[in-house]
């Protein structure tokens, strides 16, 4: 079995005397595309935003690579390599589509406040470099066009991508992905499973993929794990979790997993 | 003729100024600066004295509330903070002025960090609330502190020394005022032309975003109140240096609340903004002045009625402008230049 990318041990999450998050545990392999799915409130973004650093686990530990995340704080953990999308698309509505990927960039400028303030010539440099790798990303996803747009004046799906390629300006190790495909029609969809490919090919990424849409999950995914009520009820490969009589009941409620059990 | 809009370098995105006029003009602007004191009466130039300094105080103000979105009604605070260092240490340490201006920003700018802090878990309103006890805070100490500052009465501050040669006028202390102004417009356009300024607009915008793709909410929301307050300390000292005399009432709330004016009316997030929103707000009341001189021939009483008349104009052009043009200024002066820029092929 290759190296764990990301690994969850034991997580816990209360919200009050809600336990949002019970006793997971799962482990995403490097290189693989990896569903969480589950119905609404199963806990999904909640373990998202425990590995992003928004949340502090009540118990269990995250690990990423060799590192153990838990507790960091989101920019700590952007610049270890783990990158994400929001359900609810979160640009940067003033500025425009290229200075939104070079935000992006931050972390790979070793620029200081003086030096910018003053216009030094290393700065410059710098600033044409990244300015060279988020032009180069937003033509592999279609935006080169509108890069001088403000952010907010795209379209959903164009500003989806747009958040997808500010993700990948970071040049992160693992993309988590929140419910990329709501809100977008099949068409849109399909283009964005087909996208997904291309994006893991070219960088090498290992991806944590949250998504109602099956049809995308199925087509997509190498691992699924299956949250309902915070705790995790199935794993293995799409065909396994879709014949999974736990997962049938979870989705389709209990009267309908007898009659098909 | 330039019908649209082409960049094909990067330098060209990158330019401080959008057209290739400015330049010149910005050097021709320059050389009348420097110019002015020769032909401009004593009272103009006190006014511009003003403006300048109300320009880089409003730079910096613009840069913590406009550009990074932390709002603080504690500038005034900042302002003092930079003011009274300066004239303490020069007049009670005899530190030279050249060397107690940047001291004097760089204490301020500590002063600024320290109550940056709080701004690290309040937003809006909260933290408005949070700059005011800050405001409150410095002045009651400015006043109780009588040992360093002479309290309620304060102290003169005598005139700056350049090589033994004394910025005792006017025309002396303008040079001093604007060879500041000049850099300190070209540092915070610079800045938001490349990484720094940027993060301090993704924090703004969705400091949830900003976070995720590693920037350091903590570091940055903490940067902007030190460099916002280092704008305001060197604006403070000069203040100190202009008036020749500190006292705690140079540094009451409503000059807080002027410098957010300039900044609304001049167009929040933006350099070329301040200064508009810095000349707007210092001319208004020389403009309401002169014309109540003028009238006293014909109504006597026109001067009492114009102190009240300011505080009613200004309100009405913060929420003017709150409500017509919340760009402001800035962005006034970007519409006509675009239109006289296509004229007359509008279409």
């Amino acid at each position: 079995m290759a190296a764990a990318c990301l690994s969850v041990d034991d997580l816990c999450v209360n919200f009050g005397g809600l336990r949002a998050v019970d006793h997971v545990s799962f482990a995403i392999e490097s290189g693989r595309i990896h569903g969480l799915i589950g119905p609404n409130g199963a806990g999904k973004t909640t373990i998202f935003n425990c590995v992003t650093g928004f949340y502090r686990p009540t118990s269990g530990r995250v690990r990423f690579l060799e590192h153990d995340i838990t507790g960091f704080r989101p920019d700590q953990v952007a610049k270890l390599g783990i990158a994400r999308t929001f359900q609810n698309v979160q640009l940067f509505a003033s500025l425009s589509v290229l200075d939104n990927v070079l935000v992006a960039k931050h972390g790979h400028m070793r620029t200081g406040v003086l030096a910018e303030g003053l216009g030094l010539p290393f700065v410059r440099k710098q600033e044409h470099a990244v300015r060279d790798t988020a032009f180069g990303l937003l033509d592999f996803l279609g935006l080169a066009d509108l890069h001088r747009k403000p952010a907010a004046s795209l379209p959903l799906g164009h500003q989806k991508r747009l958040e997808l390629a500010r993700a990948l300006a970071l040049e992160p190790k693992l993309l988590l992905l929140d419910e990329p495909a709501s809100g977008l029609n099949t068409s849109e969809t399909q283009a964005l499973g087909e996208m997904l490919g291309r994006v893991r090919e070219r960088f090498a990424l290992t991806v944590l993929l949250v998504e109602h849409d099956m049809g995308l999950v199925m087509n997509v995914t190498d691992v699924i794990t299956v949250l309902n009520f915070g705790r995790k009820i199935a794993e293995g490969t799409p065909k396994d979790v879709q014949n999974d009589p736990e997962v049938i009941k979870a989705y389709l409620g209990e009267t309908a997993g007898a009659g098909r059990g | 003729m330039r019908c649209g809009d082409f960049r094909v370098s990067y330098a060209s995105d990158e330019r401080i100024f959008e057209t290739r006029l400015p330049p010149v003009a910005l050097a021709a602007l320059l050389a009348l600066l420097a110019l002015v004191p020769l032909v401009a009466g004593t009272y103009w130039l006190d006014v511009l004295n003003r403006i300048g300094i109300a320009i880089i105080g409003a730079i910096g103000l613009n840069i913590l509330v406009g550009f990074t979105g932390q709002i603080s009604i504690g500038h005034a605070a900042f302002l003092s903070v930079g003011a009274y260092s300066t004239a303490i240490l020069e007049v009670k340490a005899g530190v030279p002025f050249w060397l107690a201006i940047p001291l004097a920003a760089g204490l301020t700018s500590g002063f600024g960090l320290l109550f940056g802090v709080p701004s690290l878990r309040l937003k809006g309103l909260y933290l408005a609330i949070a700059t005011l006890a800050a405001h409150f805070i410095t002045a009651y100490v400015i006043i109780h502190w009588e040992r360093m500052t002479n309290g309620v009465l304060g102290f003169n501050v005598p005139p700056a020394t350049v090589f033994g040669f004394p910025l005792d006028s006017d025309a002396r202390i303008f040079y001093l005022i604007f060879a500041l102004v000049v850099p300190a417009v070209f540092f915070a356009k610079n800045l938001f032309r490349t990484k720094v300024g940027r993060a301090f607009i993704a924090v703004r915008d969705r400091d949830v975003a900003a976070a995720v793709i590693g920037v350091s909410l903590y570091r940055y929301k903490l940067l902007a109140f030190v460099i916002s307050s280092f704008y305001a300390g060197v604006a403070g000292g000069l203040m100190a240096h202009h008036s020749r005399i500190v006292f705690p009432d140079a540094f009451s709330l409503l000059v807080a609340i002027d410098y957010l004016a300039m900044i609304i009316i001049g167009g929040m997030g933006s350099i070329l903004g301040s200064i508009y929103g810095a000349a707007f707000m210092t001319l208004l009341p020389e403009v309401l002045k002169l014309g109540a001189t003028s009238l006293t021939g014909v109504y006597p009483n026109a001067f009492g009625l114009i102190a009240s008349a300011r505080d009613i104009v200004f309100g009405l052009a913060i929420i003017f402008f709150l409500m017509y043009e919340p760009q402001g200024l800035a962005r006034i002066w970007m519409r006509f230049r675009s239109f006289w820029k296509l004229w007359p092929y509008a279409y």
